[in-house]
């Protein structure tokens, strides 16, 4: 194997695995905050990925899509935890997981009577086309790091976000004690709103901005969702640093995987995730 | 609960005030865990720079009293008004932004916040926009907890957790401070420390309500006592007539 081969295949790995990152940490969060199994956020990344197809199969233009979609599904986030999620706060996982997969088979329905089940693509941005050249030979596509550099600054600004605002610690008091969040004289309600319509639009806007790459069909967000939970469980369950080191791992090791071992590329990415827990039992940084 | 009418109401009298001046009045409150009836009608007022304690032995429902008033605890029936609106189903943190700060019992640490971060996601300008208390007095006031500022409070002892329990509820700008068991299981010096502290908001015009075991530093603190026993006030009244009548704290309380 060639350097440019190894070179390439990891920068997918990690494009790959910051991708999930977006994914996944909503997934933590809503675990680790509000001690809610959300079954249903891998289908918020489906309808972001048909709402980008939808929307720029009228105009053309993928940001402008994202600009117009991204608030729809945040809206919907919010609609969803104000009206459903809400009631299950006080009940056990397996309501929890109950109500949510319910949503799962809403959503799958709804996109078939929307938007059929054929397979659509979304074309890359003109801006964002063709490759940029790494070294003499060898090229990048463009929008691949486009997408890396992306999530990579949303990553930093939900650290920076977290750890450095008011809202930040806010949210992560209520994460270890819910009760003197109010007693201090905050409505922890709006604060659980908030965190499930930014992980709703966190997903949502993975589902967009991978569409060109991966393209749109009928049950994307089921799989999704089962890798997500693989990178949740493998970081720790609630831990917003596991989620990014556990979504690079799996990413590296799928990507690398299809590669070196194709019929098991899918297995591998259990394997890891057997062999962690096996070291970690709670995951990472759980 | 029998208790000599006049004990009950003569000590009251003087405190006729407009509902205005309540900061908390809660009537008749009865409050239950599951099937077991813990408040048996609770009648308990605060008014505006008064300071107030209820003491009681253990289990007869003070800090049921406190939750039951601040909506922690749903009481089943009764009324709760504070600075004279009724909330008795309103959600705690209205409650609370109405000018309550709450030290709980356990002290309600945040393990994951630093002290800095623990005192900086409370800080708020009082009902009415006074900004009286922020990081640098409460720092100043608790100096302890100043030399520990980016400690995580999970690693404080415990008479420094109860400090930044406390300097938390100020940087809420209240205008009653409601501390449940703010000494126990402390050391004396540290235990006495916090009285000081107390003392000095006490000065400020702030009006406070203490849950406490040490009676002799409460009735010394306090302008006005309350006696709990098995979820019923036995004695409300100024302080002075307590002290005068160490058999109610001997039947009581057990002194
Ligand atoms: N969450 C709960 N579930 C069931 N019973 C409870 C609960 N909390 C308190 N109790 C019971 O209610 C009664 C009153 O308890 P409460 O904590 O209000 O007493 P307290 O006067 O604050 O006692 P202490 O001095 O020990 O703090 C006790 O008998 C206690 O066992
Ligand atoms: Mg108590």
């Amino acid at each position: 194997m060639d350097l440019s081969l190894f070179l390439i295949q990891t920068m997918n790995g990690v494009q790959y695995g910051l991708l999930l990152f977006l994914i996944a940490s909503g997934l933590t969060l809503i675990f680790g905050i509000m001690h809610i199994i959300n079954l249903a956020h891998g289908s918020l990344y489906m309808v972001g990925a048909y709402l980008a197809f939808w929307i720029s199969s009228y105009t053309g233009n993928l940001f402008l899509s994202i600009l117009l979609g991204l608030p729809i599904a945040i809206v919907l986030g919010i609609v969803i935890e104000r009206f459903l999620i809400q009631r299950l706060y006080d009940r056990d996982h397996l309501d929890q997981v109950l109500l949510t997969f319910g949503l799962i088979l809403i959503f799958d329905a709804m996109q078939s009577i929307i938007w059929g089940n054929d397979v659509h693509g979304v074309p890359i941005p003109d801006a964002l086309r063709g490759g940029i050249m790494l070294t003499e030979n060898l090229a990048y596509p463009t929008y691949r790091l486009f997408v890396s550099g992306v999530c990579l600054a949303i990553a930093v600004g939900m650290f920076l976000l977290i750890q450095k605002t008011r809202l930040g610690m806010i949210v992560r008091g209520g994460a270890s004690n819910r009760e003197m969040v109010s007693a201090l004289g905050i409505n922890i309600r709006w604060v659980y709103t908030l965190v499930f319509a930014a992980g709703a639009g966190l997903t949502a806007f993975a589902g967009m901005i991978a569409a060109p790459i991966s393209s749109v069909y009928p049950g994307m967000g089921n799989s999704i969702l089962i890798i997500c939970f693989v990178v949740v469980v493998i970081g720790g369950l609630g831990s917003i640093k596991g989620a990014f080191l556990g979504a690079l791992m799996v990413g590296l090791v799928y990507t690398w995987g299809t590669v070196l071992v194709p019929q098991f590329a899918g297995a591998a990415v259990y394997a890891l995730m057997a062999a962690v827990l096996l070291w970690k039992p709670r995951g990472l940084f759980a | 609960m029998a208790v000599p009418r006049e004990q009950m109401t003569e000590p009251m009298a003087p405190q006729t005030a407009t509902t205005g001046e309540r900061i908390v009045e809660a009537s008749e409150l009865h409050t239950y865990y599951g099937d077991s009836h813990v408040l048996h009608g609770v009648n308990l007022t605060v008014q505006r720079g008064e300071t107030v304690c209820l003491m009681g032995r253990n289990g007869m429902g003070k800090t049921t009293t406190l939750r039951s008033i601040l909506g922690l605890t749903r009481p089943r029936s009764g009324t709760v008004r504070i600075m004279g609106q009724d909330m008795t189903r309103a959600e705690t943190h209205a409650i609370i932004r109405q000018g309550i700060g709450y030290v709980p019992e356990g002290r309600g640490m945040f393990p994951n916040l630093s002290v800095r971060e623990s005192l900086v996601m409370a800080a708020r300008p009082g009902p009415d926009g006074r900004r009286d208390w922020d990081l640098d007095r409460v720092l100043s006031v608790f100096p302890r907890i100043a030399e520990r500022i980016n400690h995580m409070s999970a690693n404080l002892s415990g008479g420094e957790q109860q400090m930044l329990a406390i300097g938390r509820a100020l940087m809420t700008n209240p205008e009653l401070l409601i501390l449940d068991e703010a000494t126990e299981g402390l050391a004396p010096l540290i235990r006495k420390e916090i009285w000081t502290v107390i003392r000095g908001i006490k000065e400020t015009g702030i009006a406070t309500l203490v849950v406490d075991k040490n009676v002799n530093v409460l009735i010394d603190l306090c302008d006005r006592s309350m006696i709990m026993v098995k979820g019923e006030l036995v004695f409300d009244g100024p302080s002075e007539s307590l002290r005068k009548q160490p058999e109610l704290l001997q039947t009581h309380i057990g002194l």
